[in-house]
């Protein structure tokens, strides 16, 4: 990973509602999930979260703004924060 | 030659992601000629329908549970991998895969049908619900599609008229050119990146084939915006539920009354044809005001039902899975623990069936443990019975009545317990449980289609009517045999229960009742009440008429309020809120569970809760001058 990227990609855990990007990596072996990071990583590509896809943080849960709602290109899908942390976006 | 050749039954199956419009196309195809059962071993619903096609030749459709792959993470996965895979020895191994797509949203589905082709059976893909993607001003180069694909595509409309016309004729071609492709089949779980290559080959045809409008629908991005905020939406979830229980409380009176006057009618009739004696009495009090008692209550449970289906149809049940995760997860309870826990609201039967969507062992058994607490439409009838009876019918505010704000509130002690009690689970019996993920599509809003819900509520209706036919009617007989026999002694003085099995029962109960405020008649009741709850409203019936006469069986609550204290009715309306009254939700409770130790737990603590409760709620009552 190059310097610039590293600066411009974030985690989509860390967004906040209006935020518009495209996913660069599927990063779950350094998330907090409790899955298995292969199974959360199985399950985020089954949902469409696939490196290039456009995501847009549509809506955020009251308690702690969480769970949140992202626009994963055509389709809305609803997870935690702490399961969104395994994907980078930019 | 093969059966199939000689004119036999084909199978085909239904398989699809979730939301893909797929119950709707299978009750197009079907109509009501649907079969519900279990899959044998597993409670997982088998819901298969026979079909005939336009040249005469039968096809039974199996409609599989809704799946984003055949990688199988919980249990009705695994049942559509095994169907697919023809591993289910009690199966018909499907001999064409119908895989249905939402137009609007084909990304996933397309990833599905990519590893569908792997495992090689025939495969047709049906763009269901075209009309709405064509009104948006999508465009789909079916050719093109199918080229690429490698697999024929076909489009529908499950909710229009003749909107399956095309996919009818495709099926019947289908029927007739098919050969037999039975065996078991090789197949292994896909990798990582045999997924996102499949997905990355989606995106391809999508690309290719699939031009999007210029502006995208935004009437589920304007909903969402306000049924998604994050005060607004949660305000607008209590609306629906508060008015879904003012109208299963006040909608369905007319209709109730109708009918109980109905069954009274035809109770007078018996009564009057028959020679007063032992035949007289079974028929009346024993069948017709048994029967008559629960199916006086149908009217609530289809409305409450027509809720369900409604918000289920329109794709709200998934949003308010998303405004409840954190609330529900704050109880250790999963967010998609709320649609099992909504579903026993109006039976804990369906809603622990239901409970095979969460695919974590651990949250599946606490959302079981807490489903029975959640208000079942069973416990209604017991519920209608006590408020008309003891509480006043006086309009608070509006259209918010006295009666409906108490109903209101046993349903309000009901959740609040049940996210008590899933908290303590949390404590005891898994500290160290990780939390599952919580991932769920939201799916654009539909207007449901009136055919499909009201099938729906056939099949629920038929459903309850079948419990109230053959349970509860035999729990029925049951008690009048126990409030009838043995006859009195020839001489007798007193009403003729106190010499019946019944009463021998209720008085051994009474002492251990009796701090809570129960009479014996309420200690009978209860017994029979294990059945389905809604069984003891009847047995009360058949005690108090038996002993009361006439009068007393025309108006139970009339009864009641005459023979109990506000106490003992308070008392008892407490204790169906917490006690374990049903013997088929602990028999699903052990099926579910595998165990018997879990059944035996859910049985231990709502009998404990129950008598604290009503015992502190008797103890209180009489204080404050209710006894």
């Amino acid at each position: 990973m190059s310097e610039s990227s590293l600066s411009t990609t974030s985690r989509l855990g860390l967004a906040r509602k209006g935020f518009r990007g495209r996913i660069d990596a599927i990063a779950a072996a350094d998330h907090a999930s409790d899955l298995p990071s292969g199974e959360l990583e199985r399950r985020l590509v089954e949902l469409g979260f696939t490196e290039g896809a456009s995501v847009e943080v549509l809506h955020e849960g009251m308690i702690g703004r969480d769970p949140i709602a992202v626009r994963v290109n055509a389709s809305t899908v609803a997870l935690r924060r702490r399961e969104a942390m395994a994907i980078l976006v930019i | 030659m093969t059966a199939l050749a000689e004119g036999g039954v084909r199978h085909f199956a239904l398989i699809g992601t979730p939301n893909s419009g797929k119950t709707a196309l299978f009750n197009a195809l079907t109509g009501s000629r649907q079969k519900v059962a279990n899959y044998p071993g597993v409670t997982v619903e088998r819901k298969t329908g026979a079909m005939r096609t336009p040249s005469g030749l039968s096809v039974n459709l199996i409609d599989l549970p809704g799946t984003y792959s055949l990688r199988a993470r919980s249990p009705d996965e695994e049942v559509t991998r095994d169907v697919v895979l023809g591993r289910l020895a009690s199966e018909n191994a499907p001999d064409v895969l119908v895989c249905v797509a939402d137009a609007t949203n084909l990304r996933l589905a397309l990833r599905l049908v990519i590893e569908l082709k792997h495992i090689g059976r025939p495969l047709l893909l049906v763009l269901n619900m075209i009309d709405i993607a064509r009104r948006r001003g999508m465009e789909i180069d079916l050719d093109k599609l199918s080229a690429e694909l490698g697999v024929p595509v076909i489009t529908a409309a499950a909710v229009r008229r003749g909107g399956t016309d095309d996919l009818m004729r495709r099926l019947d071609e289908l029927a007739a050119s098919i050969l037999s492709h039975k065996g078991e089949l090789d197949w292994r779980a896909p990798t990582t990146a045999e997924l996102r290559a499949a997905q990355r080959e989606a995106d391809r045809l999508i690309k290719v084939a699939v031009r999007m409008p210029e502006k995208p629908d935004t009437l589920t991005t304007r909903l969402d915006a306000v049924l998604l905020h994050p005060v607004i939406g949660l305000v607008v979830l209590l609306a629906i539920l508060f008015v879904m229980f003012q109208a299963v409380f006040s909608w369905a009176q007319p209709i109730m009354d109708l009918i109980s006057s109905g069954f009274d009618a035809l109770g007078q009739a018996v009564h009057d044809v028959l020679p007063a004696g032992l035949l007289q009495s079974f028929l009346q009090d024993g069948v017709i005001n048994g029967v008559g008692s629960v199916i006086v209550f149908l009217p609530q449970i289809l409305i409450l039902f027509l809720f369900i289906l409604l918000l289920e149809d329109l794709g709200y049940m998934a949003r308010a899975a998303f405004l409840m995760d954190r609330i529900m997860g704050g109880a250790g309870l999963h967010g998609r623990a709320f649609i099992p826990l909504l579903s026993s609201f109006a039976c804990a039967i369906p809603g622990i069936m239901a409970t095979r969507v969460i695919d974590n062992p651990r949250d599946r058994l606490t959302t079981i443990l807490v489903a029975p607490l959640m208000t079942c439409s069973a416990r209604i009838p017991v519920y209608t019975l006590i408020i008309s009876a003891f509480i006043p019918n006086t309009r608070l505010w509006g259209f918010v009545s006295l009666q409906g704000s108490v109903m209101f509130g046993l349903y309000a002690a009901g959740i609040a317990s049940a996210l008590g009690v899933s908290f303590l689970a949390k404590f005891f019996f898994w500290r160290d449980n990780p939390t599952p993920p919580f991932m769920l599509e939201l799916p654009d809003y539909k207007l449901p289609r009136p055919r499909s819900v009201l099938i729906g509520l056939y099949t629920r209706a038929k459903m309850f009517l079948q419990r109230a036919g053959t349970t509860i009617f035999s729990m029925m007989v049951l008690i009048w045999f126990l409030a009838s026999f043995p006859r009195p002694p020839v001489g007798a003085t007193g009403p003729a229960i106190e010499y019946s099995l019944a009463a021998i029962l209720g008085h051994v109960l009474a002492p251990l009742l009796a701090p809570v405020g129960f009479a014996w008649q309420i200690a009978v009741a209860l017994i029979p009440g294990m059945a389905a709850r809604e069984v003891a409203v009847a047995a009360l019936g058949t005690v108090y008429s038996i002993e009361g006469g006439k009068e007393a069986a025309q108006q139970i609550g009339q009864a009641l309020a005459h023979q109990w204290p506000l106490a003992t009715a308070l008392s008892l309306l407490v204790w169906y809120i917490f006690a374990p009254q049903c013997a088929s939700t602990l028999a699903v409770i052990k099926r579910e569970t595998g165990s018997w130790r879990w059944m035996v737990i859910t049985f231990a603590y709502m009998l404990t809760l129950a008598y604290l409760a009503s015992l502190i709620t008797y103890n209180v009552a009489v204080a404050l001058g209710a006894g």
